[in-house]
């Protein structure tokens, strides 16, 4: 009899240890969710103002802003969302609608799945090679095309997901109207899947928008306003990992400010991309 | 009599059939070319790596992979110490970063209350949202000066003297290293790994945690009983995708590892990862034999994380292949 209540106790005891170390671990991860975001608003918001937006990045210890840096950005990611999301989509929508049991399609869904978490900075090395050493110097083009690579897997992945979920009987309904596959794809089944298709895209946004990796041998960086994607060109990323590095105090103070607000900008994104596809889905 | 019969309509008719049929097959062969795409875009960057790699493998033999040097002003160059420190940071980062998304993976699926489920694994997932710069930035000037201030000091001498772990902790109290630069990469990583056992835990059948807690079993002993035992080969999935996310990780290791190209038993000492020298020397190299073993540092890389990622990938495949089984 009282081994069976010691043998319950210890039981009872390794539960209740085992269950505390989880809340723990969680508690562990959220710890530096927290202690990350403040360190950013702490060294950050004091350096905001109005001239970040305005002026280009400055010399050592004169004053200014990363206006060259934030427009630099815009472009390169522009340039990887407008080549990546077309391909992703079209490639997603040959896997789920045309050829969702061959081998073919699932050798490619492999090895988008190893595109998908590949060390962005080996995308960096290949376009370099590809690009940058052809053409003999750094450029925007180059850095977009780096993102392309990255953004690509990304909406590939999403796209395909939402697309499975669109329900056959759908497709089968819009056949028998007499619509022809190409119509029943696009008017039926991408509408059906939008807001999944987009929160890829957005999820996509988000990732790139922050890559430095890939940006530091493709588009480099310019201190001067620019926006000439066929020279090196100014973006966040790699202005801050220079100002960060730097021994200027004026440099770490930009880069603080840039670091701030791009983190704010992604992780809005990405809290706004799961919403929309909580609301816009049609699955719970 | 068939032919000539035909009205002007049915004729339209069947010419527009005609239109949507080459309409259809240009839609789906689009699609293909953009598919295959993927594919080829995988086989370009082995292609392009290799050749440009070529020359140093060529240069320096097995001696790439075996020598310690890295001497830009000889232009001698070896991959060992960068391999070295690829693979130890990443380990650290496994050590700490499976038992914390463990924990975190059940307390979500088992432990939480409904209503902060979806809040707390919201939150994690926003550490892998947040950029790797960001985290090597916060390494760097936040969270290096108050380690090496106040925790390795006290690790170096209580644990230092340990007799076989103690060689680890020995050296100067830097901040940066080794250590620092695979604790950032687990918290990096625990959002990847806590993910996919947050998914796979919750595909676990009700009716055998049911049945478990019936003959009396504890919370625990469900865990660790039925559910990990059911989902082991998603879990080992999930290890190997964040396994695959450490050893690539560029940023923030640039940040905090120290940047040194020596080998040192210490997890105290700098060190190096292939991603940080690339980051740090790709630049500023100077001649083709630099650039070349840079790459070809690329390459091994990206061969060490494709591996990586394949088992991952193969392992979440098998667990979904089960999942859908019927029993």
């Amino acid at each position: 009899m009282n081994t069976v209540s010691a043998r319950y106790l210890r039981r009872r005891v390794v539960n209740w240890v085992n269950l505390s170390m989880s809340v723990l671990g969680t508690l562990f991860g959220l710890f530096w969710l927290v202690w990350l975001l403040w360190t950013l608003v702490d060294r950050g918001v004091r350096w905001l103002g109005p001239d970040l937006f305005t002026q280009s990045t400055p010399p050592p210890l004169a004053p200014g802003g990363f206006a060259n840096a934030i427009v630099g950005s815009i472009l390169i990611t522009a340039l990887g969302v407008i080549v990546g999301t077309p391909i992703g989509i079209l490639a997603a929508t040959w896997l789920a609608e045309f050829s969702r049991r061959s081998r073919l399609a699932a050798v490619i869904r492999f090895v988008n799945d190893i595109l998908l978490s590949a060390p962005s900075i080996v995308i960096g090395v290949f376009i370099y090679g590809v690009v940058v050493a052809r053409f003999g110097h750094f450029s925007g083009w180059a850095g977009g095309l780096a993102l392309a690579i990255i953004m690509l897997p990304v909406v590939l992945r999403t796209t395909e997901d939402m697309l499975k979920l669109v329900p056959d009987q759908m497709r089968e309904a819009a056949a028998a109207l007499g619509a022809p596959r190409w119509r029943v794809t696009v008017m039926v089944v991408y509408r059906a899947a939008l807001g999944g298709i987009i929160t890829g895209v957005l999820l996509g946004v988000a990732r790139i928008s922050g890559e430095t990796a890939p940006l530091l041998f493709t588009a480099l960086n310019n201190q001067f306003w620019s926006t000439d994607m066929n020279r090196p060109i100014a973006n966040l990323p790699v202005m801050i990992f220079q100002f960060a590095m730097s021994p200027y105090d004026n440099w770490q103070h930009l880069a603080w400010a840039a670091a701030l607000l791009i983190t704010l900008a992604i992780l809005a994104l990405s809290l706004f991309a799961r919403l929309v596809i909580r609301s816009r889905s049609f699955v719970k | 009599m068939t032919v000539l019969a035909r009205s002007a309509a049915q004729r339209s008719r069947s010419r527009q059939a005609l239109r949507s049929a080459a309409a259809d097959v240009l839609f789906r062969n689009v699609t293909r070319v953009a598919a295959l795409l993927v594919l080829a875009l995988m086989i370009a960057i082995l292609v392009v790596l290799v050749v440009q790699a070529w020359p140093a493998f060529h240069r320096f033999g097995w001696h790439f992979f075996s020598g310690r040097e890295w001497d830009p002003a000889h232009a001698t160059f070896s991959a060992l110490t960068s391999i070295f420190g690829t693979l130890v940071t990443s380990a650290i980062a496994m050590v700490i970063a499976v038992p914390v998304s463990f924990g975190i993976a059940l307390f979500i699926t088992e432990l939480a209350p409904t209503w902060l489920r979806r809040p707390v694994s919201t939150a994690v997932e926003l550490l892998a949202a947040i950029p790797s710069i960001i985290y090597g930035m916060w390494g760097l000037f936040v969270f290096a000066p108050l380690f090496g201030e106040y925790v390795q000091p006290w690790i170096i001498e209580h644990i230092g003297s340990w007799p076989w772990v103690g060689v680890l902790f020995q050296g100067p109290p830097m901040g940066i290293g080794i250590f620092t630069a695979g604790l950032i990469l687990a918290i990096m990583v625990i959002p990847f790994i806590s993910s996919v056992m947050r998914d796979v835990f919750s595909l676990v059948p009700t009716v055998l945690k049911e049945s478990a807690y019936g003959v009396g079993c504890t919370t625990w002993e469900v865990v660790w009983r039925v559910v990990l035992p059911y989902t082991r080969v998603g879990v080992m999935g999930g290890i190997m995708l964040g396994l695959g996310r450490a050893l690539g990780e560029t940023m923030a290791v640039t940040f905090v590892i120290g940047n040194s190209h020596t080998l040192g038993v210490s997890l105290f000492n700098a060190g190096n990862t292939i991603s940080s020298t690339l980051a740090n020397e790709f630049t500023e190299a100077v001649g083709p034999t630099y650039t070349s073993s840079l790459i070809a540092l690329g390459l091994i890389l990206f061969l060490i994380t494709f591996v990586v990622l394949a088992l991952a990938k193969l392992l979440l495949l098998r667990m979904a292949a089960r999942e859908g089984s019927p029993t």
